[in-house]
């Protein structure tokens, strides 16, 4: 556990009284789990605040935990290179139309990894108005990375299914 | 010449049209230059020093379809790359053949999921799988080779 | 506007007959275009020194690149949404193949990842014999991007020699795993197996020749004119720029930041070992060519400290719950049998919660999120690839140079589709 995590639990909590919901420390990682409307005023506030100094967004991770409410969550990784400490801010999502705000104008590359979640978890990020398809084709349906997406499995040739596969198997001609 | 008068009178060679034209496309094979995965990896290192595919007539590898003989597929294909594989396949001249390298290309390997075709037979006809997750390049080497002995014993109407 | 028309756009429409505006919807990639007077092109995905299956939207003032916009997906494999299928061993093999150039390194940050969360502790001999195959990946990764990167500035002959060496370090990676590239090799609680006999005597001939090879590479290249040209003052980033975009790794440290999780967050024991971080002053493509070459020799000296403490003992914790037991004790020991049958058949479980586990690629930071919900798969993972975080650059390097200049940038980042794509 860094020294540092009580420090943000501090300031965090005087700045903003109300927005931490919950915290948690597992495996010696700090998150704070806070309210998604405090979201980018936090974010703003961690990366001015001279005793944090966090300028370097690592990472946004998206979750779904499907049979839980809210169901979804993102993960914000921010890490202070001056500093040499990081946070984790979790902020749950009940509705993936109605997503947090995007915290582009606070790191710019946040714009990039917000497509990747928008790409494959369906979570807008409001202020974003560049997500689009990145990884799939533009035609596709559906988010795959969520928990009631399939995997797509297809079913494996053996020795006694391969010709009921192969009658099936659509191969090129010239 | 020259080489007539270290060896004397060389004589003439009397062979069939369609073995002459076969053995001239076997020892100039050009393979497209051309990566996807892990596979391309081990592709370079085939054309690279230890292994060494200049030997088989093989060191051009043209980034043009239109100057390539032999497309290798070296590494998984996902839906999203389908369609331009399949045209870089219809923008290649004939005659043209396939080498799907690699469990991916051959047949969707351990990614058995909704990005990944399995097999690349299921977009361009192939000539010659080589197994491995990637394959060595032993094994690449081998799979040219097979693929040689396939084009050995072609006849020219099919390409008419 | 005028659209260059490449080979393999896909879908298959012909280009010319849409509108500016049907082309912009369908292939636009989300580039803002500037000028109705400037030419759009596409760059790729079939394209010699894009590194794989880069598709690079540019929009072109004559030869100069105005703008451009960064297509991927090209292969999209869906290794996250594949791994929640399988058990934490079963899910390893994936990471291989997300970073082909450096397995072993996302092997790294996947099992780091899955011990923190199962709160295991690994033997002193798996922590050193970790370190140092770590460090011969990073190699073995420098040389393939000096190799291509130098191809893309039209120095053939480096990237025969780069092979040359390549070779020996997969060698090596065949001794230990028994497979050239995708090793798997580390495993939940230590290592698949101890390392052979030959593997100390085969580092050590490694450790004396490769200096030597390390100087060829910058006779070929360091004092070149030609390569000064094409890469001196090119693709230049400022730190605090590099910083907002996430830029990390020697491209960061080519602009003068220094930070590297091997000293800033140790992990596996590194903070033991005595090594300098390497840092460019210029922010230029040829920065971080020197701070690529100089990480090498430093990667060389850990692989020297290391082996010369590599201790004795074995490579796998004692927990019979992660780790399956020896061939031996099949024989004799029935709760070994049941042991192996339920570590093959079901795998073992982790705790609820989730961990962030970050490691220096040879790229960058790696790291890895993972969630577990007390069963023996997965609920999620993710991974935050260099490469995909390090592209988002691309276009703040690029603007205004030629494009002929872009394939030198583009080299010089170092990125790996499949680890962008995942």
């Amino acid at each position: 556990m860094s020294n540092s995590d009580g420090l943000f639990y501090e300031k965090v909590n005087d700045a903003f009284p109300e927005s931490i919901i919950e915290v948690v420390d597992f495996r010696g990682e700090r998150t704070l789990v806070v309210e998604q409307a405090y979201l980018k005023d936090i974010c703003l506030f961690l990366r001015d605040e001279e005793d944090l100094v966090c300028n370097f967004l690592e990472d946004i991770v998206a979750d779904d935990m499907l049979p839980e409410f809210p169901r979804f969550a993102v993960n914000y990784h921010i890490y202070s290179i001056p500093k040499n400490h990081h946070i984790r801010l979790r902020v749950p999502v009940d509705d993936p139309d109605d997503g947090p705000d995007s915290v582009g104008t606070v790191w710019p590359v946040a714009y990039w990894l917000e497509m990747e979640v928008w790409d494959l978890m369906g979570i807008t990020f409001k202020g974003n108005d560049k997500l689009r398809r990145l990884f799939l084709p533009e035609d596709w349906q559906g988010h795959p990375l969520r928990k009631d997406y399939p995997l797509g499995y297809e079913e494996v040739q053996f020795s006694f299914n391969w010709q009921a596969i192969d009658a099936k198997k659509p191969y090129a001609k010239d | 010449m020259g080489v007539e008068q270290k060896l004397g009178n060389m004589g003439v060679v009397t062979t069939r049209l369609e073995d002459l034209v076969n053995w001239g496309r076997t020892n100039s094979t050009w393979p497209m230059l051309f990566g996807l995965a892990c596979c391309a990896i081990e592709m370079m290192s085939t054309q690279a020093s230890h292994y060494d595919a200049s030997r088989f007539g093989m060191e051009l590898m043209r980034p043009s379809p239109r100057q390539a003989d032999l497309m290798i597929v070296a590494g998984r294909v996902s839906r999203k790359m389908a369609p331009v594989l399949r045209r870089l396949y219809d923008q290649m001249s004939d005659p043209k053949w396939v080498i799907a390298m690699g469990d991916c290309a051959s047949c969707g390997g351990i990614f058995n999921n909704y990005a990944i075709v399995q097999g690349v037979d299921e977009i361009v006809p192939v000539d010659v799988y080589v197994a491995g997750c990637p394959p060595r390049p032993e094994a690449l080497l081998d799979g040219i080779m097979t693929l040689h002995e396939k084009v050995r014993g072609e006849k020219l109407q099919e390409w008419a | 506007m005028t659209v260059g028309m490449n080979l393999g756009m896909p879908g298959g429409d012909n280009i010319q007959e849409l509108s500016v505006e049907e082309l912009r919807a369908k292939y636009g990639s989300g580039l803002e275009i500037q000028s109705e007077e400037n030419m759009l092109l596409s760059m790729g995905p079939q394209h010699p020194s894009t590194h794989g299956v880069l598709r690079l939207l540019l929009e072109l003032d004559g030869e100069t690149v105005v703008n451009l916009a960064p297509d991927i997906g090209f292969l999209h494999t869906g290794i996250e949404k594949n791994m929640e299928s399988k058990t934490y061993t079963q899910a390893l093999v994936m990471t291989d193949r997300m970073d082909y150039l450096a397995p072993m390194s996302n092997n790294f940050g996947y099992i780091l990842a899955v011990e923190k969360l199962l709160g295991v502790e690994v033997t002193p001999r798996a922590e050193v014999i970790r370190v140092i195959l770590g460090e011969l990946t990073r190699i073995l990764s420098h040389l393939v991007w000096l190799g291509t990167s130098a191809l893309d500035v039209a120095a053939q002959s480096v990237f025969l020699y780069c092979f040359r060496e390549r070779e020996y370090i997969l060698d090596i990676y065949e001794m230990v795993a028994g497979q050239r590239m995708m090793a798997s090799y580390f495993r939940p609680g230590g290592l698949w197996r101890d390392v052979p006999e030959e593997f100390v005597p085969a580092i050590r001939n490694f450790l004396d020749f490769f200096p030597s090879r390390i100087d060829d590479y910058e006779a070929l290249l360091k004092e070149n004119p030609i390569f000064h040209k094409r890469t001196k003052g090119v693709g230049v980033i400022s730190a605090e720029d590099a910083i907002s975009m996430g830029l990390t790794g020697p491209s960061l440290r080519g602009s003068g930041v220094n930070w590297d999780i091997r000293k800033s967050i140790p992990y596996s024991g590194y903070e033991n070992y005595d090594f300098e971080v390497p840092l460019g002053t210029e922010g230029d493509v040829y920065s971080r060519y020197l701070c690529r070459m100089k990480e090498m020799r430093q990667s060389l000296g850990i692989i020297k400290q290391a082996l010369d403490r590599l201790p004795d003992g074995p490579v796998q914790i004692d927990d019979r719950k992660i780790v399956p037991p020896p061939r031996s004790e099949l024989g004799r020991s029935m709760e070994a049998v049941i042991h192996h049958f339920k570590l093959w058949t079901e795998g073992f479980k982790a705790p609820k919660g989730y961990v962030f586990q970050r490691v220096e690629s040879p790229k960058g930071e790696f790291a890895c999120y993972l969630r577990g919900n007390d069963t023996s798969k997965p609920a999620r993972v993710h991974f935050r690839t260099p490469s995909y975080v390090n592209l988002a650059s691309l276009p703040i390097m690029a603007k205004g140079l030629f494009v002929a200049d872009l394939v030198a940038i583009i080299g010089s980042i170092d990125i790996v589709l499949g680890e962008i794509d995942r």
